[in-house]
This record gives structure tokens, C-alpha cells and sequence, in this order.
């Protein structure tokens, strides 16, 4: 069953369900008739692809990264049928080679990319506004306020798309992509594919690129004057001294806090419809222009001579916008305020890796032997916090390597890259090439815990499985490192601690790049979770109360009612990483404590003491 | 100028709040879906990603005639339901003036409160919420789901059950919403468990149905 559905109303009836805007953006796609969609996880992106991937009569797969992704729906949409591209902001750096150049040659079968930006960094490592690369590009932008719009902006950016042969670019944030609203369905669409020939003219940019650089220009012009009429643009006739431009989820805030204003309702966002925008401005006395991110919209009407806005003034570039926020602009003070002072403030939870998580063992080793870590994007960025803190740099996917061939060359010794599987797929590989090539003895640990864990457990092309669930041919990592010059490289058990410590060892020993595998399935995965698991059990009258466990920081263990550690049996998924902590054999399965009580019984000296 | 904002008279606005795991997530839908089968307009929001790897998990659900915004304001909640004790605590300052907070009597102890910071941990949440004002109704469901019901997962239908005199939802949607949302093999547990947070909800005394009369206006002026 789809997610949130919801046919009790009966066939004849119109068809709501309560979605996510991720969830809408994928049912949209599919009315609009997409036939090809891919992408790379990212949050917020992720789950339009998880969605779509379940609906008839589209090819979705994941690809190895971003770049990828989008030169296969380049490909898809050039031979004329309708397709959608998915991730996160940061992903379309990656994919910015093709963006930046598709546009001048343009599609023929509709082509939307959904770039998903994350302002106030929930769960990403920068607060980039996009739209700006996309008015590098020459692309127009829709930017959707909720789950309906989700949907009915993303059937809209596929007609756009077709009408003027251009690339379309929907743009959420983190709110639209995961904020769930009741949404109008529409029946599928099987629009033909375009028909279409490859000619070297139109789509060999670089021999043809001076032909082609003028139709870009008039492209985006013919799209602005579209943008001026076009019905999504809602604009309120004048009745109210303030007026407001929203985009995204500020509109949805906008609509609450200034419910008496005049809106106007800004879907399209790149080109802009200046000229009405103008007059909008024009006929009330003051104008607030709400967009999270950068000012894109609100430098450019000031460009135009415009004065009366209040804006990034106000509310600044940074952070995720919120009632709150808006309304203190509006107000001039806090609007909302708390009745209830606290006493103290409430702890913080920070993340950590979850129970009998692999990663566990590599960054407890990485500590103990002082290295110098350059990490990557993952779950293991969580090495970086407390107990750890043994990865000194993360910066972006893939990065690992190349800054650890870095400061090997620039003389820090003894440093390891660490990378996950995943990642490694999607551009580690290229780096690791050039260690070999530069002959730079940088020791990399690839911790390959057969998924990606971070953005909850997609498979790729190393997996063996694929989106749908079905199988798929996987990678042999230990083959491809080999092919790559690698000379010294070994596979350890991620839950052996002991072995893992030996293996680091030997690959920083060792006079050249050094890779060590470190192999163990991400616990979250069904295959884990469905496994016979043996919880395990501290002995109290083992246990001296020395703590050893606590360092391995696991959610499972916390100090028990007599102040001991205990072992939450609910939570315990017998890693055994505690027990190879434990320098009194205190740590046992539940099992083997009932049978052998006798063993475990107290030795005479603490007994008679 | 209207009180959208807050709720209107007849809709509410609703914090959950737990660790991940707990089905925070799991209940605030159920709330948003019976506000829209009770007739309302719904939007609710969480933030998916790192929230998961054992941190602090929370979702805000709004319903009304019409709702825009997902969000709900500092100090405009009608009810912080909290799946354990210092995530309710932490989310105290959202509660509006006539608000109430429901409490499940279950501690989590933040992974880093296992060495240092354990004396950081509210123990004792509901004497502090209560001191502080916030009314708060304390249920002892992660016990009951293991005693009674022989499942810890199900701490929060119970907690949801206990919760639902408190949202102007009527009360046969949620008969109808368990039957419609649950897989069949997992109804009957679920819908016990409702039912028992629902029966000791009415044990403990009348809670409001819903805030009396409609919900105060609030500071704000266009202009
Ligand atoms: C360019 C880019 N694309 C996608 C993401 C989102 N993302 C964060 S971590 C990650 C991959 C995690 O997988 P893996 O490297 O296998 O490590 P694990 O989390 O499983 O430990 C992804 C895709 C990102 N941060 N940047």
C-alpha cells in the first residue's frame, strides 16, 4: 500500500491523501507521466525516489552519485521521455557539470530536477541556496509551500519543461519536503515520447557552444514573460497597506502571521516576474519579501529601484525560517513567548552511533593510536564527537582521500582517510587512483557496512540490491582497490576490535597507500534485525563498577538501579564489542549466565572480605 | 486580525515528543489523520536524519478549518505529549497558558549521561512541569505495554489512548482510524492498547474534552 493512502471515499470519488511532500512530489511525477527517474540519497531528497519506485510504468533506480544520475536523465530525456532527477543541494554541486551545460542544448522529453536544500543544515554539512545555480544555468525554478503544491508543481515543471525544451529545477526545503498535508490526486498521464534525432548541432555543446549561447539567452527571456501570466503566480488585488512576497514554506508561515495582507504567492521563482512584482511593490506602502536562504529574490527587485521592502534587513541569511522569526519581524518584538519558565535547561541527546554499530571499534582504535583521521560523509562523522573525537576533518562526499594525500604530502605522518562504502562508490574511487599515482602512503580504511546507512539504508551499486528490492550485480570492492595499484590491502570484522587495531597497524606500517576493509552489515538493516539475537547481561558480582564499557558509549548500557552499568536487554543486539571491553569477563548472554549461575558465582576472598 | 496562529476554536495544536524508536512519529500521524477524517484541515511536520541515531525525535501536528502553516509557535501548544520524560521537559516552553502535557512515566538516558551528566537528567519532570505551572497528566505506559500488554512497542497507542480526551477528536474516528491504518495481524494489540490508555484517561478523573471556549488571540498586526 502506498504511504498515507487513502481509498475508503471509493473509486468515483475524488481521490485526497494525507502525504508528504516528498510522497506528492513522487505521485505527481507519476501523473505527469515520468517514465525515467534516478537519483542519489540525500536528505531531504530521498524519499520521492523510495516513492516512485513502487509506482507502475517507471524505470527508477539509484545511481553511484549525483553526476551520474543526472547525465543518465540528460540521455533519458534527449531520447524524448519524461524524467526526474533527485537530491539533495549539495548533490547538484556534484551534478553542476552536466547542469550547467544541458540547458544549452535543452531536452526534448520533459526533464526535472528536484534540488533539495536544507536551510538551517539539519542534516547537512553547508546552507547553500541553490536557485542561484540555477539562474547560472538559465533554468527556471519552482519553488512549492506544501504537500499539494508539491504535487501540482511538479506536473506543471514537466509541462514548462517540454513546452520550452528546458531543464526545470524544483526546489524544496527541508519543511516542503517532509511536512505532510492532504493532497488532491489526479489520474496518470501517458504523454509520447518526443520524438527526436541526435544531432551533432544541437547537442555537441563545446564545437557548437557559439550557435547555441544565443537561444539560452532568449529561452530564459520567453520564460519570464510566461512567468508573468502564468496561474501558479498568485497576486492579490490591492486592498491593504502591506503587501508580502513569499516563497516556499515562508509563505505558509506568511499566510498565518499577516492573514489580513495582500500576497503575492511567488511559485516561480527564477525568472521573475519583475515587472508585475513592481507594480505589486508599487501599490502598498510596505512590503515584506519572505524567502529562506539568500535575498535572490529581494537584491533583484531592489535592482530594480524598489524601496519600500523589509527582508534580509530584518531576518538575516542564516538558519530556517519560523513563525517566530517572521512574526517578531512583523511585530517588532517576540510575538510568541513561552508562559513557562525552566528551571534548568533540558540536557542535550546528541546522536550517536547506534547499538552494535561497526563503527564503534574503528574510531575507539583511531583514538588509542593518535592518528591524524580525514573523514567523510557518513554515519562515521560521528566519530568527530565525544568519546571519540578521532576525525579531525569531514568537508564533502569523497573528500577523505584526497585531503589525506594532501597533508601526507604537506608532512603530517601517520594520517588515515576513512570512507564509507557508499561513498567510496560515489568519489572515493577517483582519489584512491591518485594516492597510487602520486605514490603517497596514505593508510584508508573503507568501512563497508553494505548499505547507505546515514540517509537510512538505500542500497548501492556494492550492495547487491537494488531500489525495487530485487537483486543486482555488486561490486567487489577488494577486486576494484587491487585494480587500482593498491598493494596492501586486507579485510577485517568490524566487531573484532583487536583485529581491527592490527590491521590499521600493519597498513600505517606499510610504505605506500594501504587500504583495510573493515567489514560488518549496518545493524539497522532487515537482515540484522530479523537475525537470532543473544542479549547480553553484565554479572554484578563480576562487575567492579571500573566503567571500561561506558567508553564504547553504547545507547544500550547505562548505569542500572545499584549504579553499576546494565545492559538494556530491549536494546542489546550482541555486538559483543563491550564484552572485548570488559577486564573482568563481567559481560556475558543472558543465556549463559542462567546456565552457568555456578561459574559466575563470587570467588571466597570478595565473598569472605 | 485572527488567532489562525493558535488554534482556532475547534482544532488544536499538538507537540510529540520522544527518543527514536519510540513511535513518536508513528502517533503523530494517527493524530493528523483523524483530525482530517474528524473533518479538519492537518499539516505535520518532523525532521528526518540525524534524529534517528538516537537522539531526540519530535513532531508538530496542527489541525483547523484550514491550516498553512506546520509549525507550531513557542508557547501555542495545546498539548505536548511526551514519550519520555526529558523530552517532555524540553519541550515545556511550547505549551500554551491553558495547555496540558501528558506524560509517560519512561526514562531515557542520554548515551553521554552513562559517564558524566547523569545528574543533568530530569527525574523528576512532572514535579518540575507541575511547579512550573504546566498542568500534567502522567501515565505509566512503557510498564503497562510490557506488564499488561507484553510489548514495550506499543507504549505509544497508550499513551495516544490516554491522550485522545484531550483533542476534540470524536471518539469513534480513532475506532475507525486504528482498523483502516493498522495491519490486521497487529490490530487487536494496538487496539488494546489504545483502549487501555483511553480507560485510565477516564480513571484518572475528567480531563477537558478541549480547551473551553475558543483559544486566545493572539499579538500580532498587520501593518
Ligand atoms: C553530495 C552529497 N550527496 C549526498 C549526501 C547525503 N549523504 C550523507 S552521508 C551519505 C552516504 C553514507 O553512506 P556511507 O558512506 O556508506 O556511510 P554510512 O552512513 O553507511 O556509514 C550520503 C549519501 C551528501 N552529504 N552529499
Amino acid at each position: 500500500m502506498d504511504p498515507g493512502s487513502d481509498n475508503r471515499q471509493g473509486p468515483t470519488m475524488i481521490e485526497r491523501r494525507f502525504l508528504s511532500g516528498n510522497q506528492a512530489i513522487a505521485r505527481g511525477a507519476w501523473e505527469a507521466g515520468v517514465r525515467f527517474a534516478t537519483g542519489y540519497p540525500g536528505t531531504p531528497s530521498t524519499e520521492i525516489l523510495e516513492t516512485i519506485a513502487g509506482m507502475d510504468g517507471v524505470d527508477a533506480h539509484w545511481a553511484s552519485n549525483e553526476k551520474v544520475a543526472f547525465e543518465e536523465a540528460m540521455g533519458y530525456a534527449i531520447a524524448g521521455g519524461r524524467t526526474l532527477v533527485t537530491m539533495k543541494h549539495v548533490g547538484l554541486n556534484v551534478a553542476s557539470d552536466a547542469f550547467m551545460v544541458f540547458p544549452y542544448c535543452g531536452t526534448n522529453g520533459g526533464f526535472v530536477v528536484v534540488s533539495a536544500d536544507d536551510p538551517g543544515m539539519h542534516s547537512s554539512q553547508n546552507e547553500q541556496d541553490n536557485r542561484y545555480l540555477a539562474r547560472m544555468a538559465r533554468v527556471p525554478i519552482l519553488e512549492p509551500a506544501d504537500p499539494q503544491e508539491c504535487h501540482d508543481l511538479i506536473v506543471a515543471a514537466f509541462d514548462i519543461s517540454e513546452t520550452f525544451g528546458t531543464p526545470v529545477m524544483l526546489r524544496t526545503t527541508t519543511r516542503t519536503a517532509h511536512c505532510k498535508g492532504t493532497v488532491t490526486l489526479g489520474e496518470r498521464r501517458s504523454p509520447p515520447m518526443v520524438p527526436s534525432t541526435l544531432r551533432a548541432e544541437r547537442f555537441s555543446v563545446p564545437i557548437y557552444r557559439h550557435r547555441l549561447r544565443p537561444g539560452l539567452e532568449d529561452r530564459i527571456q520567453r520564460l519570464a514573460a510566461f512567468g508573468m501570466t502564468a496561474s501558479f503566480n498568485r497576486i492579490d488585488k490591492p486592498r491593504h497597506p502591506v503587501g508580502v512576497i513569499a516563497s516556499g514554506i515562508s509563505r505558509a508561515y506568511a499566510r498565518e502571521i499577516l492573514s489580513d495582507a495582500d500576497f503575492f504567492d511567488l511559485a516561480m521563482t527564477h525568472p521573475l516576474p519583475l515587472a508585475t512584482l513592481i507594480a505589486f511593490c508599487a501599490a502598498h506602502d510596505t512590503v515584506y519579501v519572505f524567502e529562506e536562504g539568500d535575498p535572490f529574490i529581494e537584491e533583484q527587485i531592489r535592482a530594480c529601484g524598489v524601496a519600500n521592502l523589509v527582508g534580509k534587513d530584518r531576518l538575516g541569511v542564516m538558519g530556517e525560517y519560523s513563525p517566530e522569526r517572521l512574526a517578531a519581524v512583523v511585530t517588532g518584538g517576540a510575538a510568541f513567548e513561552t508562559s513557562f519558565a525552566m528551571d534548568a535547561p533540558a540536557p542535550p541527546r546528541p546522536p550517536m552511533f547506534c547499538v552494535g554499530c561497526g563503527h564503534r571499534t574503528v574510531f575507539d582504535v583511531l583514538g588509542q593510536l593518535r592518528v591524524t583521521v580525514a573523514g567523510d560523509i557518513g554515519c562515521y562523522t560521528m566519530g568527530a564527537l565525544p568519546p571519540y573525537e578521532a576525525e579531525h576533518t569531514t568537508f564533502c562526499m569523497g573528500a577523505s582521500i584526497g585531503t589525506a594525500v594532501g597533508l601526507v604530502r604537506a608532512g603530517v605522518k601517520r594520517t588515515v582517510a576513512v570512507i564509507g562504502d557508499s561513498t567510496f562508490i560515489h568519489s572515493g574511487i577517483p582519489s584512491l587512483i591518485d594516492a597510487v599515482y602520486t605514490r603517497t602512503p596514505v593508510t584508508v580504511l573503507i568501512l563497508d557496512n553494505a548499505t547507505t546507512g546515514m540517509t537510512g539504508q538505500q542500497s548501492h551499486p556494492g550492495t547487491g540490491t537494488a531500489l525495487d528490492g530485487n537483486t543486482a550485480p555488486a561490486v567487489d570492492i577488494e577486486a576494484l582497490v587491487q585494480a587500482t595499484g593498491v598493494r596492501h590491502a586486507v579485510v577485517v570484522d568490524t566487531w573484532d576490535r583487536a583485529a581491527v587495531r592490527r590491521a590499521i597497524l600493519a597498513a600505517l606500517a606499510h610504505d605506500a597507500p594501504a587500504v583495510v576493509i573493515i567489514r560488518g552489515p549496518c545493524q539497522l538493516l532487515p537482515e540484522m534485525r530479523s537475525r537470532d539475537i543473544q542479549p547480553l547481561t553484565v554479572v554484578e558480582d563480576l562487575c567492579t563498577g571500573c566503567n571500561a564499557c561506558y567508553r564504547i558509549a553504547c545507547p544500550a548500557i547505562t548505569p542500572g538501579p545499584n549504579g553499576l552499568p546494565a545492559i538494556d536487554p530491549a536494546l542489546c543486539v550482541d555486538c559483543t564489542v563491550c564484552q572485548q571491553f570488559c577486564h573482568f569477563d563481567a559481560i556475558v548472554t543472558r543465556e549463559a549466565m542462567m546456565d552457568g549461575e555456578q561459574r559466575f558465582a563470587p570467588p571466597d576472598t570478595r565473598s569472605s572480605t | 486580525m485572527t488567532d489562525v496562529m493558535g488554534s482556532a476554536p475547534a482544532g488544536a495544536n499538538v507537540i510529540v515528543a520522544g527518543v527514536g524508536g519510540q513511535g513518536v512519529l508513528m502517533i503523530s500521524e494517527m493524530i493528523a489523520l483523524a483530525a482530517v477524517d474528524a473533518g479538519f484541515d492537518a499539516k505535520q511536520t518532523e525532521v528526518h536524519g540525524v534524529s534517528q541515531r538516537g537522539g531526540s525525535v519530535h513532531s508538530h501536528v496542527r489541525f483547523a478549518a484550514r491550516v498553512h502553516s506546520p509549525l507550531v509557535p513557542i508557547g501555542q501548544a495545546d498539548l505536548v505529549i511526551g514519550l519520555e520524560k526529558l523530552e517532555a521537559y524540553r519541550f515545556a516552553p511550547y505549551i500554551r497558558p491553558a495547555g496540558t502535557v501528558i506524560l509517560n512515566d519512561h526514562e531515557v538516558s542520554p548515551v553521554s549521561a552513562g559517564t558524566a551528566g547523569v545528574e543533568a537528567y530530569p527525574h523528576d519532570a512532572a514535579a518540575t512541569l507541575d511547579r512550573m505551572g504546566v498542568p500534567t497528566r502522567l501515565v505509566r505506559a512503557t510498564e503497562l505495554a510490557e506488564r499488561d500488554l507484553g510489548n514495550v512497542k506499543v507504549a505509544n497507542l497508550i499513551v495516544l489512548g490516554f491522550a485522545a480526551p484531550w483533542l476534540p477528536i470524536p471518539v469513534d474516528t480513532w475506532a475507525g482510524l486504528l482498523a483502516t491504518r493498522i495491519p490486521p495481524r497487529f490490530l487487536d494489540l494496538n487496539r488494546r492498547a489504545f483502549d487501555l490508555g483511553a480507560s485510565l484517561a477516564q480513571a484518572a478523573g475528567p480531563g477537558p474534552a478541549h480547551r473551553p471556549g475558543p483559544a486566545p488571540a493572539l499579538p500580532i498586526v498587520t501593518a
